[in-house]
């Protein structure tokens, strides 16, 4: 039972048919990156093939039709994230490149020695190393929320964490390897009762529930298109109109002038400003289609059909003797990622176990080396699902394990 | 998928030899593998003109590849002279272990010959400008 048509959602991702080692393809690994269907893979392939010339510079009917369709995927994206308008929206090659980005350009012209950032414990690297640098560079110092005992942040303390000297708070909305969904209203009201302005990584909750960055009243918002259905190389920084005005450009090069003399230069207005030379324009394209299957579902549903996966992951791994669920057990807070490890069974050595069967699953620290300093974990194992995965592929999963523990003797 | 993790490299793990680290050791060295946390420690006992491993113990934990390749390294190199080690390669290790291995698994196998090598080439460096 699910609250989506995952049979017929199949269909569109030919890759769920190759087969892994002999066996079908059972991929739970979305968390890291989503398969592709159809509609994105021939968006992108019918401009290759039938329209394709450089977006903004052309006068030409090739050039403006890129131009054209480039601008409705700025909007299509605005839209299904509720930003007041295409102008908030800037495309950048990944989340990790918007989080770069506000973290030089931001950071570094408002932020002095002395200033903080506060963060949590369980960011992964790309909304944690940027701060670092600028922590190091500019004399800035680190704080983090930490987290409770079941993995959710403690905000008890965080009025106390919030001192004058906050000018940025930055957390994932949802945890890439705990799982935990946070409210974002619960930090961003009482960081902005400071002044401090709130950067959201939304890299694991866009692409599994609705977002409406006005609502959220987040600062700066950032994503990757990849995990969304969409291709690599494509991703998003939202921001709020007076601050986008008021950052110097990240990257400096053509498109994103006003004009250029040998003597000064003025820059475009925004987004163009954060957008210098050639844009990944095929693979906009490609996110706005994904968003228009993303959208054409609902992430409602979305949302609903990874809720009741996670459930059944959970009712179906704590069955497993030796299995240690790592992050919340209520599927209400937790998104479609499991998290957990094996006993006396290596994660990298499970990883390669399972493969055999073919379940692709990740093994490791994700990207979040200090929660696993934290949590006192070398490495986990991650299950993640989306909207094509099927209880039979948890099924898939649990036996696999079984396997695995039974060749290894445990 | 028994190819894989056959009775020989589950026996190294479970029964690793040369394990435990060695009390008065000439050259003590430890890395890790920064993308999935192996660590492994080899400590070495030169002979007293410096030239061949009387003993050597490795320590450490990560997964079965890494802890079980290390393992049969120490086997291997025990009572060698040191010009035999330099000369052992990545090949050499992936024959001990005797399975095929997927890309990121061989980073697994190799972490121990790293650490010995390593180790072994810093004491020599040292030894030379002192």
């Amino acid at each position: 039972m699910s609250s989506l048509d995952v049979a017929r959602i199949r269909k569109d991702f030919p890759i769920l048919n190759e087969r892994v080692n002999g066996r079908p393809l059972v991929f739970l690994d979305s968390a890291a990156s989503s398969q592709k269907p159809v509609q994105v893979l021939a968006a992108m392939e019918h401009i290759y093939r039938a329209t394709y010339a450089n977006v903004h510079r052309g006068v030409y009917w090739n050039s403006e039709q890129s131009t054209e369709l480039y601008d409705d995927a700025r909007c299509k994206i605005a839209q299904f994230i509720g930003a007041p308008s295409p102008e908030n929206v800037i495309f950048v090659r990944n989340a990790t490149e918007g989080l770069n980005l506000v973290a030089y350009s931001y950071g570094r012209h408002f932020l002095k020695a002395g200033d903080e950032v506060l963060l949590t414990e369980f960011e992964h690297h790309a909304n944690f190393v940027p701060w670092h640098v600028l922590a190091k560079e500019r004399g800035v110092k680190l704080k983090f929320i930490p987290m409770t005992q079941q993995g959710t942040l403690d905000l008890s303390k965080l009025d106390e964490l919030l001192t004058p000297q906050v000018k940025l708070v930055t957390f994932a909305q949802v945890s890439n390897v705990l799982g935990t969904i946070t409210d974002p209203r619960s930090i961003i009201d009482r960081a902005h009762a400071i002044g401090a302005k709130v950067i959201v990584d939304g890299c694991q909750s866009t692409p599994h529930m609705p977002i409406n960055v006005q609502a959220m009243d987040c600062d700066f918002y950032a994503f990757s298109g990849h995990k969304m259905l969409g291709p690599t190389g494509i991703g998003i920084l939202y921001g709020k109109r007076e601050l986008l005005e008021a950052m110097p450009p990240f990257m400096t090069g053509g498109d994103m002038i006003g004009s250029v003399s040998f003597e000064d230069v003025t820059w475009a207005d925004v987004p163009v400003k954060f957008e210098a030379g050639t844009p990944a324009f095929v693979e906009a394209i490609g996110l706005g289609a994904a968003v228009d299957y993303l959208s054409a579902i609902g992430m409602e549903a979305v949302r609903t059909h990874e809720k009741e996966t996670v459930a059944y992951a959970i009712e179906r791994m704590s069955e497993v003797p030796g299995a240690t669920i790592i992050g919340p057990t209520d599927p209400e807070i937790r998104g479609g990622a499991l998290t957990f490890t094996i006993k006396d069974i290596h994660p990298h050595d499970l990883g390669t176990l399972l493969d055999r069967e073919g379940v692709a699953i990740r093994a490791g620290h994700h990207c979040a080396q200090p929660l696993h300093i934290r949590l006192g974990l070398k490495a986990t194992a991650r299950a993640s699902f989306y909207i094509y995965t099927e209880q039979r592929e948890i099924d898939a999963l649990i036996e696999a394990i079984y396997k695995a523990k039974h060749t290894l003797r445990k | 998928m028994e190819d894989l993790y056959r009775d020989n490299l589950l026996d190294h793990y479970e029964n690793p030899r040369h394990h435990g680290g060695l009390e008065n050791a000439t050259i003590s060295h430890e890395e890790s593998n920064p993308l999935c946390g192996d660590r492994i420690r080899v400590d070495i006992k030169l002979s007293s003109d410096g030239t061949q491993i009387e003993d050597v113990s490795f320590s450490g934990d990560g997964c079965i590849i890494s802890q079980a390749s290390a393992s049969m390294l120490m086997e291997e190199v025990a009572g060698k002279p040191i010009t035999d080690i330099q000369k052992l390669e990545r090949q050499d290790v992936l024959d001990m272990v005797g399975v095929q291995l997927t890309a990121a698994r061989v980073k697994c196998a190799m972490l121990g010959l790293k650490v010995l090598k390593t180790g072994l080439y810093q004491y020599m460096v040292d030894h030379h400008h002192s």
